[in-house]
């Protein structure tokens, strides 16, 4: 029994919250939904941590799905990489569903809250499937089953510009699926099969064609777009600030990581470092455009007005360190981009989830409408401002540690020039930071407002933003078991010890 | 003696916070503890001395922040000098603040004591700090615990002032300081503190060299050397307190502590010396603390006078780092010593007088001498040791910073150390002599109108210290020199 429960783990952790999905609609109240969402993504997080065991004891778990045997049938594949970003999208789902009951209910009328638990069950199944599966149409099918659900999601805001950027979302990420399907099909007309390591052993011989070429450009720009690498990244500010506070949170966290991890799926596994960085000059193209993010994303966040689209904002920016990471397709290169890649999931869910329970309070998310909550949501704020040190990447904080890995990779491979812009990008990041920290510490709490009847944020949001707070300093000062992890993965992608 | 002591002494003073938060509401024993924790501290350090002296370099580590590298404490001579300063003076000027506070009704004092005492422990943590990662991680924590501190007052001004501050004093760490930390990491393939430095065999050029040097110079914004002084007069909205024990001991000393941490234990005398890589630095410490000087001479504001007068002499110790010689490096230790008591005593003074009169402007100091006698002539006594004249302890590192200097045959040092010592003559005697020498106005106090007894009682300690010290500077060289035991 426990065996057979441990063999169908690849695939239960994307049935589970698929299923539970429908149970929601079932259950039509929000409490029941809500309960069973907590115990779908729960269970989830605890296979997804049985399953990074596993796969770190045996190297890669692989589950052929309805016993079709690959590359016919679909084959699920867990190995390192995809472990990590599994712990980390089923951790932030978990740690939503104890912050989202409160906080979704402040913004959502209660007789459509369970369609958001519905909803992020079939977003949590759709990202968890990316992770897992070794197939790259079946990889597609999740993307669209995440990317649609998470259009839904953000329609769902409070305001009615929510409409607006979840269109736009719609239309960017469709464009993006598509550029994604046409790749695929490319590489499937070329080699005959789907299976993601049946596609490593044949491309090979018909590296030279165009169309293989073609292939790999439309894959990686359209999961650019999802990744919002600039200068795709347009969608990401508008849904980031109009999407109820839990589900900025949620999709922060998770969304656009999955793309990256989905892109350098592709571009290592799929095609090989060899050919994308050798052969085709994709290393210096990601590497400027990295470079670009980085920059053009902290600067923009400094002028923002609203915390929620800073942060978002600052999360172009943060895309830039990763993908400037995996870039650099070295060992250490692509072990600090999965660093940060999991550090910033961290940093800012966490960052979103504080700044959700001002809005919790406040009921609007501009800087000025913050003024003076450091007085009167005292460990909210602290939470802001630890989470912000970790942006900055102050020692003993997660973020030090990406900073840190790197800074390493970067100067190690001698791009020092990009190794100036990330150290600029981060000063900037003092000044946006720091002008969230004045406006709660230094500024009065406005008189005749009638959020004083609210105090601290409920337990529940508390426990979810404090929770990843925690993880985020214990992977500061002790980082060697994920640095470990990172560098596990990323040698199976690039080869080489690290 | 356990090596575990070593993590105790660092946990200790902000272990020790959470018991002053608990009695912040009694403030007679929340400053009785508060005192009690530092003379702990204290007596912790300095049961450290004879084994130190005697050559042990006992090493703690905690665990591995990253793969190879630890979150790890050692014990050696510069160290070991710091940290005694930091524990030395901390109840002394937690007494002075229990008077200050008071005196001028300031609000939150509480988390001013916990600050304190997160302050300290940074410092302890930053002198037991076995590799530069360590050093860095307390390096921010102090950064970070003393902005509350400078911004205490809450209002557009410290808020002002609290941007200059954590703006250079963060861009210098993360932009310069960091990346020097982990170039050096991939260069060396370690960041300890190593007698000899870590850079012999590494193939790493003069001019390399001379850069990654420039990197940690500028990127340790804590030393204050210009342009990266700003912060410093900046830092002066802070309560007297802060300023006298963290901007005139704790944060400013971290800062040239870890320069002479960094040319003594990563670069290696010896491979600064051949290599020539710090020549340049001598010149720019040079320009800083005669710059710093004439900038000091036009300051009205007495707090900014000193803040300036600080940057000076904090490049005395940089200038003795970058001569690349044993004599050089001793003298910056000894002038950490020195400086420290000299300079925390003007500061318990401008904070006596702006307690007792409300005055912080030089020129509104006239004739104020006969109603606070004892608080000038401590004045008086820590200024001539600045300047460096006998019988005062300063008269000792200026002597081994011309001998360094000379070491090395670089005697234009000289000329500027002579001149600078003019210069400290004109802006710090002036203060003194406008008290005791010119009438007052008419709202000058006739009589006696001295500050509270727990200001005055440790300015009179700490300018005696100064005196002392002249008697007693043999050990303390002697005792630094035992860092280059087996460096040469």
């Amino acid at each position: 029994m426990i065996t057979a429960f441990f063999n169908q783990m690849p695939v239960l952790v994307v049935v589970v919250p698929l299923l539970a999905a429908p149970l929601c609609v079932l259950a039509h109240r929000a409490f029941a939904a809500w309960l069973i969402y907590c115990l779908a993504s729960w269970a989830a997080f605890a296979m997804a941590f049985l399953l990074f065991v596993e796969a770190k004891i045996a190297g890669q778990v692989s589950y052929a799905v309805g016993n079709w045997a690959p590359p016919f049938g679909i084959e699920l594949v867990i190995d390192t990489y995809s472990a990590l970003v599994l712990l980390l999208v089923t951790g932030v789902a978990a740690l939503t569903g104890l912050y989202a009951r409160k906080s979704i209910a402040s913004e959502i009328a209660i007789e459509r809250e369970y369609l958001v638990f519905a909803l992020m069950l079939l977003c949590l199944a759709g990202l968890v499937g990316i992770t897992v599966t070794g197939d790259a149409f079946n990889l597609f099918v999740f993307l669209e089953i995440s990317s649609l659900s998470s259009y839904a999601l953000i329609a769902m805001g409070p305001k009615r510009r929510a409409l607006l950027s979840s269109f736009q979302y719609l239309i960017m990420g469709t464009v993006g699926g598509t550029f994604l399907l046409i790749g695929i099909g490319l590489i499937f007309m070329m080699t005959g099969t789907l299976n993601m390591a049946d596609l490593a052993d044949r491309l090979p011989e018909v590296y030279a064609t165009r169309t293989v070429q073609a292939g790999l450009a439309f894959i990686v720009v359209g999961l650019s777009l999802k990744a919002a690498l600039m200068p795709a990244h347009i969608w990401l500010p508008n849904a980031y600030t109009y999407a109820p506070s839990a589900i900025s949170a949620f999709i922060a966290a998770t969304a656009t990581k999955v793309a990256v991890y989905a892109l350098f799926r592709f571009v290592f596994t799929v095609f090989g470092a060899g050919y994308a960085f050798g052969t085709l000059p994709l290393g210096i193209v990601l590497l400027a455009l990295a470079a670009v993010s980085m920059i053009a994303g902290s600067l923009a966040s400094i002028f923002q007005t609203d915390v929620k689209r800073l942060l978002a904002w600052s999360s172009v920016a943060q895309m830039g360190y990763i993908v400037a990471g995996f870039a650099l397709a070295t060992p250490a290169g692509v072990s600090a981009g999965l660093v940060h890649l999991l550090n910033h999931g961290l940093i800012k869910g966490a960052l979103f989830m504080a700044v959700g329970a001002m809005v919790w309070r406040v009921r609007a998310s501009s800087i000025n409408d913050l003024a003076g909550l450091g007085r009167a949501m005292p460990l909210t704020s602290a939470a802001f401002v630890v989470g912000g040190l970790s942006l900055i990447g102050v020692p003993a904080t997660a973020g030090f540690i990406s900073k840190w890995a790197l800074m390493s990779a970067l100067f190690d491979a001698q791009h020092y020039g990009v190794m100036a812009l990330l150290l600029v990008a981060s000063l900037l990041s003092i000044i946006y930071v720091g002008r969230v920290i004045e406006a709660l510490y230094f500024r009065p709490l406005p008189d005749d407002v009638s959020h004083h009847k609210h105090g601290e944020a409920p337990l529940g949001m508390q426990v979810a933003t404090w929770a990843l707070i925690a993880i985020n300093i214990v992977i500061g000062v002790h980082a060697t078991p994920e640095l470990e992890a990172a560098a596990r993965a990323a040698a199976t992608l690039v080869g080489g010890g690290a | 003696m356990s090596p575990l002591w070593l993590l105790i002494l660092v946990a200790w003073p902000a272990l020790m916070a959470a018991p002053i938060a608990l009695v912040g509401r009694w403030p007679n024993l929340r400053e009785t503890v508060s005192v009690l924790t530092g003379v702990a501290l204290l007596v912790g350090v300095a049961r450290f001395i004879a084994p130190i002296a005697a050559g042990a370099r006992p090493e703690f580590s905690v665990f591995s922040i990253l793969p190879g590298l630890d979150l790890a404490f050692a014990l050696e001579p510069f160290g070991l000098i710091f940290a005694l300063i930091a524990a030395a003076l901390w109840p002394l000027t937690t007494l002075y603040a229990a008077g200050y506070m008071r005196g001028n009704d300031e609000p939150n004092q509480t988390r001013f004591f916990i600050c304190f005492a997160l302050a300290i422990s940074a410092a302890i943590g930053m002198a037991l700090s076995a590799n530069l990662l360590t050093l860095f991680v307390f390096y921010e924590m102090m950064t970070l615990v003393t902005y509350p501190l400078v911004t205490h007052h809450g209002d557009i001004e410290s808020r002002n002032g609290g941007r200059v501050y954590i703006g250079i004093l963060m861009t210098t760490s993360i932009g310069l300081f960091l990346p020097a930390i982990v170039i050096t990491w991939v260069i060396a393939g370690n960041v300890d503190f190593t007698p000899g430095g870590v850079f012999a065999g590494t193939g790493l050029g003069g001019l390399a060299a001379m850069g990654l040097y420039g990197l940690f110079i500028y990127g340790v914004g804590k030393a204050a050397v210009m342009p990266m002084h700003r912060w410093l007069p900046a830092a002066m909205v802070a309560p007297t307190p802060v300023s006298a024990l963290l901007h005139a001991v704790a944060v400013v000393k971290a800062g040239v502590f870890s320069v002479l941490k960094i040319t003594v234990y990563i670069f290696g005398i010896d491979f600064l010396h051949v290599t020539g890589a710090s020549q340049p630095f001598v010149w720019l410490a040079a320009f800083t603390l005669l710059a710093a000087s004439v900038v000091a001479i036009y300051c009205d504001n007495l707090k900014k006078r000193l803040a300036y007068s600080t940057i000076g002499q904090l490049s005395y110790i940089v200038l003795g780092a970058a001569l690349a010689s044993r004599l050089g490096a001793t003298a910056g230790g000894l002038h950490i010593v020195t400086h420290a008591f000299g300079k925390i005593t003007l500061f318990f003074c401008a904070g006596a007088i702006y307690t007792a009169v409300h005055r912080k402007y030089v020129s509104q100091l006239n004739g104020l001498g006969r109603a606070m006698p004892l608080t000038f002539t401590a004045f008086t006594i820590a200024a001539i040791s600045l300047i460096g004249l006998p019988p005062m302890a300063g008269a000792w590192s200026k002597w081994y910073l011309m001998s360094g200097a000379l070491d090395v045959q670089t005697q234009m040092v000289l000329v500027v150390l002579a001149l600078s010592s003019l210069l400290n003559i004109v802006y710090l005697l002036d203060i003194p002599a406008r008290a005791f020498f010119l009438p007052g106005d008419d709202k000058t106090p006739r009589g006696f109108a001295e500050a509270p007894a727990a200001c005055v009682v440790p300015l009179m300690i700490t300018a005696s210290a100064c005196v002392v010290l002249f008697f007693y500077a043999r050990p303390i060289i002697a005792f630094i020199d035992t860092a280059f035991g087996s460096a040469s």
